[in-house]
C-alpha cells in the first residue's frame, strides 16, 4: 500500500492499515520469490510438454503418434480424437517425478480433456549421474561395479553385457563353467526381476496381497544371489573373464527349492490375478500396440512379444550356451496390458524350466579363465609366487589393457534388448562405454499407449512398460 | 549363426555397393556412409528389411584420432553410430558417420526411424552433435539450462561444484 493511500483514508484506521499492508506487501514480494525460485528450480523449459499453440507441428505430430509409418509408407491415425481441440478446452498436468506409481523418478505431463488423456511426454533425467561418463574414468577390472548399478532390477545382466563387450574385445574364450554360472545367474534375475514387476504391478491395480507375494519371493532369487556373490543386489558377480566366485556349496539343492516354490506359487498368482474380473477388466484392451508400432518405435522385450512378435536374442541371435537350452519364446497376440502381464509370468516359467536345465547340465571345471593378464590369481599363490603377486598388484591398480576397436553387444535383459557399444584405444580404460537401456527406449512409447485412454488407466499402463529409472536415466 | 549371416549378406550389401567397409570381429556389418549418403542409406536399408533402430550413439574422438578407418574416409571428431537390427534376416548393421567439429550436424533418421527421437536427443544432450530435421531437438538428460556437452572430451569434469551445501566447490 502507498503513502498516498493511507493519507486518504481515515486517521483511526491509518496506522493498522500500514503495518497490514507493509506484511502483505512483504509476503507477496516472498511468494513471488519462492515461486521465481522454485520455478527456474525445477522448469525443464523446452523439453516440458508444451501448450499447443507454442508446439512445433513436427512435435506434435509425433507426440499424438501420427509420425509412425506402416511399411507400406501409410501413416498411423489412431482414431484422431483431437484434431481440433485448442487450448483452453484442454489441461495440462504434471505427474512425477515424485509420485508413488511412476516407479522412481519418472515425470510425465499429460494433456487432459475431461478423463482422457490426449498427448503425454515424459520428462526424464531426474536420475542421471553420469554413468557413460563415469565409465570412461574407471577399468575395464572396476567397470562392472558401475555398469551393475544402472538397472538396479537386473543387476547381472548388465554386468554380464558390459563383460560380453569386453572379452569380445580381448577376444577371449571362456571356460564352459563360467558361462553356464552367468547363464544360471542371469536367468535367475530374470525371475527376480519379473517377479518384481508382478509385485509392483499389481500394486498399482490395487491388489496389495500381489505385491507382498512378489517381494516374498523375490526375496527367494536374492537370497540366493547373496549366498553366492555376498549381496543381494549391486553384485559385481560377473566380470571380463569369468565370475567372482564359484556357486556355494549345495546349489543344486538350493536351486531346487527355489524352482519348485516359484513354479507352484506363480500358479497362484494365476487365481490371484489372472482370473480376476477386476483385474482382467483392467488389463484388457487397455494400451494396445500393434507390431508396426512396436518396431517403430525400437520397442523390445516383453512388450514387442506382446504384440505377437517371437523376437527374443536368446532364441533369435543366441550368446553364452542358449543355444543349448531347450525353452519356449512367450508371444502376446493383442499387445494390450493383459498381454504383456501374461507375457512376464510365463516367462517367470519359462525362466524356471531354464534354470532347471542348467542346474542338470552345469558343466564341471573352472569358473573363470585362467589367463593372469585378466584375473587375479588365488590368494593362495600371492604368497608363493613373486609373479603372482605382481599380477594381482598390476590387475588391481593399472587394469589390464584391451586391444584397440569398438564392439557392440547385445543381451536379452527382462526389459529388451541391453547393449553394450564399446571403444576401446588400446589403453586400460574404456575410451567411450554407451550402453542401449532398453526401460529408455522402451518409454518412448508412452504417449501412444496413453492416448485416447483414461488418466486412471495410465497408471497400469505406465507399470506394463516397466521401466526402470536408474537405467533409463543412466 | 553364420548361414544366417551369410545368407543376409548379399541383401545387405546390394543395399548401396560403393560404402566403405571394415572387417569386424563379429558378424556385425559395417558402413562407413558420408553425411551427405547417410540418411539415404539408412532408408535403403529400412527397405532392404532393416526394421528396427535398436541404437543411436555418439562417440567424441578429441584424444583417440588415429582409429582405424577404411580408405576414402576421413576421420573427424564426432562419429554418429548407429545400430540398424533386421529381424527377419537376424541381423545387424552398424553405420558410423564422421561429423566434424566446426559443423557437427546430420540429418535426423526419425523419419525414417521414429523410435531414433530419444536416442538422438540423448546424442545431442550428451555430445552436442545436432540432428537436422529432428522434431524436438532438445537436450533429455541433463538439465534445460545447462552448459556443454557433458560426455565430449574436453568438457571439464570437477569444473562444476557438486550440488550439496557442503561440497567444497571444484576440485
Amino acid at each position: 500500500m502507498s503513502e498516498h493511500d493511507d493519507t486518504a483514508g481515515t486517521d483511526d484506521s491509518a496506522e493498522t492499515d500500514d503495518t497490514f499492508g507493509m506484511e502483505e506487501t512483504e509476503k507477496a514480494h516472498r511468494e513471488a520469490e519462492e515461486q521465481r525460485y522454485f520455478v527456474a528450480e525445477t522448469s525443464e523449459g523446452a523439453q516440458e510438454l508444451l501448450p499447443r499453440g507454442t508446439t512445433t507441428a513436427g512435435e506434435l505430430r509425433q507426440e499424438v503418434g501420427a509420425v509412425l509409418r506402416l511399411p507400406e509408407g501409410g501413416y498411423i491415425d489412431p482414431n484422431d480424437i483431437d484434431i481440433e481441440r485448442r487450448d483452453d478446452q484442454t489441461m495440462i498436468i504434471n505427474m512425477g517425478p515424485q509420485h508413488p506409481s511412476t516407479h522412481g523418478v519418472l515425470r510425465l505431463m499429460l494433456e487432459l480433456d475431461g478423463e482422457t488423456v490426449l498427448r503425454t511426454k515424459p520428462i526424464i533425467g531426474y536420475l542421471h549421474t553420469g554413468m557413460e561418463k563415469t565409465g570412461e574414468e574407471l577399468t575395464y577390472v572396476q567397470g562392472s561395479t558401475n555398469v551393475t548399478r544402472m538397472d538396479y532390477l537386473s543387476p547381472l545382466n548388465n554386468e554380464l553385457v558390459f563383460s560380453l563387450a569386453t572379452e569380445a574385445l580381448l577376444g577371449l574364450e571362456l571356460p564352459p563353467r563360467a558361462t553356464w554360472i552367468r547363464m544360471l545367474m542371469s536367468e535367475l534375475n530374470r525371475v527376480s526381476s519379473h517377479l518384481m514387476w508382478m509385485a509392483t504391478n499389481g500394486m498399482d491395480l490395487g491388489s496389495t496381497s500381489m505385491m507382498i507375494y512378489g517381494f516374498r519371493e523375490r526375496e527367494m532369487v536374492l537370497s540366493f544371489f547373496e549366498k553366492t556373490s555376498g549381496l543381494r543386489m549391486n553384485h559385481n558377480y560377473i566380470r571380463p573373464g569369468g565370475v567372482a566366485a564359484d556357486l556355494p556349496d549345495g546349489w543344486e539343492d538350493d536351486i531346487e527349492i527355489l524352482c519348485e516354490t516359484i513354479l507352484a506359487r506363480s500358479y497362484e498368482y494365476d487365481e490371484l490375478l489372472t482370473g480376476q474380473p477386476i483385474f482382467r477388466d483392467r488389463t484388457e484392451a487397455v494400451g494396445n500396440l500393434s507390431a508396426e508400432e512396436a518396431l517403430a518405435l525400437s520397442v523390445t522385450g516383453p512388450i514387442l512379444r506382446s504384440t505377437g512378435v517371437p523376437w527374443d536374442l536368446r532364441r533369435a541371435m543366441p550368446y553364452l550356451a542358449y543355444d543349448k537350452l531347450d525353452f519356449d519364446v512367450i508371444v502376446g497376440s493383442y499387445g494390450d496390458n493383459f498381454d504383456r502381464y501374461s507375457v512376464r509370468l510365463n516367462e517367470i516359467r519359462e525362466s524356471i524350466k531354464i534354470v532347471r536345465q542348467i542346474a542338470e547340465m552345469m558343466p564341471p571345471g573352472d569358473y573363470r579363465v585362467q589367463d593372469r593378464k585378466v584375473t587375479p590369481p588365488p590368494r593362495a599363490r600371492i604368497d608363493e609366487s613373486m609373479e603372482a603377486l605382481i599380477h594381482h598388484f598390476k590387475i588391481f591398480t593399472e587394469g589390464f589393457r584391451v586391444p584397440e576397436g569398438e564392439v557392440y553387444v547385445a543381451i536379452e535383459s527382462p526389459r529388451g534388448e541391453l547393449g553394450c557399444y564399446i571403444v576401446s584405444d588400446g589403453t586400460s580404460k574404456p575410451y567411450r562405454m554407451h550402453i542401449r537401456g532398453p526401460s529408455f527406449v522402451n518409454l518412448q512409447v508412452l504417449p501412444l499407449l496413453l492416448r485416447g485412454g483414461l488418466m486412471a488407466d495410465a497408471v497400469a499402463v505406465i507399470s506394463s512398460v516397466d521401466p526402470v529409472m536408474g537405467e533409463v536415466d543412466r | 549363426m553364420s548361414d544366417t549371416a551369410s545368407a543376409a549378406t548379399p541383401a545387405a550389401t546390394s543395399v548401396l555397393p560403393d560404402v566403405p567397409r571394415l572387417p569386424d570381429r563379429l558378424v556385425d556389418q559395417l558402413a562407413f556412409p558420408s553425411r551427405d549418403t547417410y540418411k539415404q542409406m539408412v532408408a535403403a536399408f529400412r527397405a532392404a528389411g532393416f526394421e528396427m533402430c535398436s541404437d543411436v550413439c555418439a562417440v567424441d574422438y578429441l584424444t583417440h584420432p588415429g582409429r582405424q578407418l577404411p580408405d576414402g574416409v576421413k576421420a573427424e571428431r564426432f562419429e554418429v553410430v548407429v545400430n540398424l537390427l533386421s529381424l527377419s534376416m537376424r541381423q545387424r548393421v552398424r553405420i558410423r558417420v564422421q561429423v566434424p567439429e566446426s559443423d557437427p550436424e546430420v540429418d535426423s533418421i526419425t523419419d525414417v526411424y521414429p523410435g531414433a527421437d530419444a536416442m538422438e536427443r540423448e546424442a545431442y544432450d550428451l555430445l552436442g552433435v545436432i540432428f537436422t530435421g529432428h522434431p524436438d531437438m532438445t537436450r533429455i538428460l541433463m538439465p534445460e539450462d545447462w552448459e556443454g556437452h557433458p560426455l565430449r572430451k574436453d568438457y571439464g569434469v570437477g569444473r562444476v561444484p557438486v550440488q550439496f551445501k557442503e561440497a567444497p566447490g571444484p576440485r
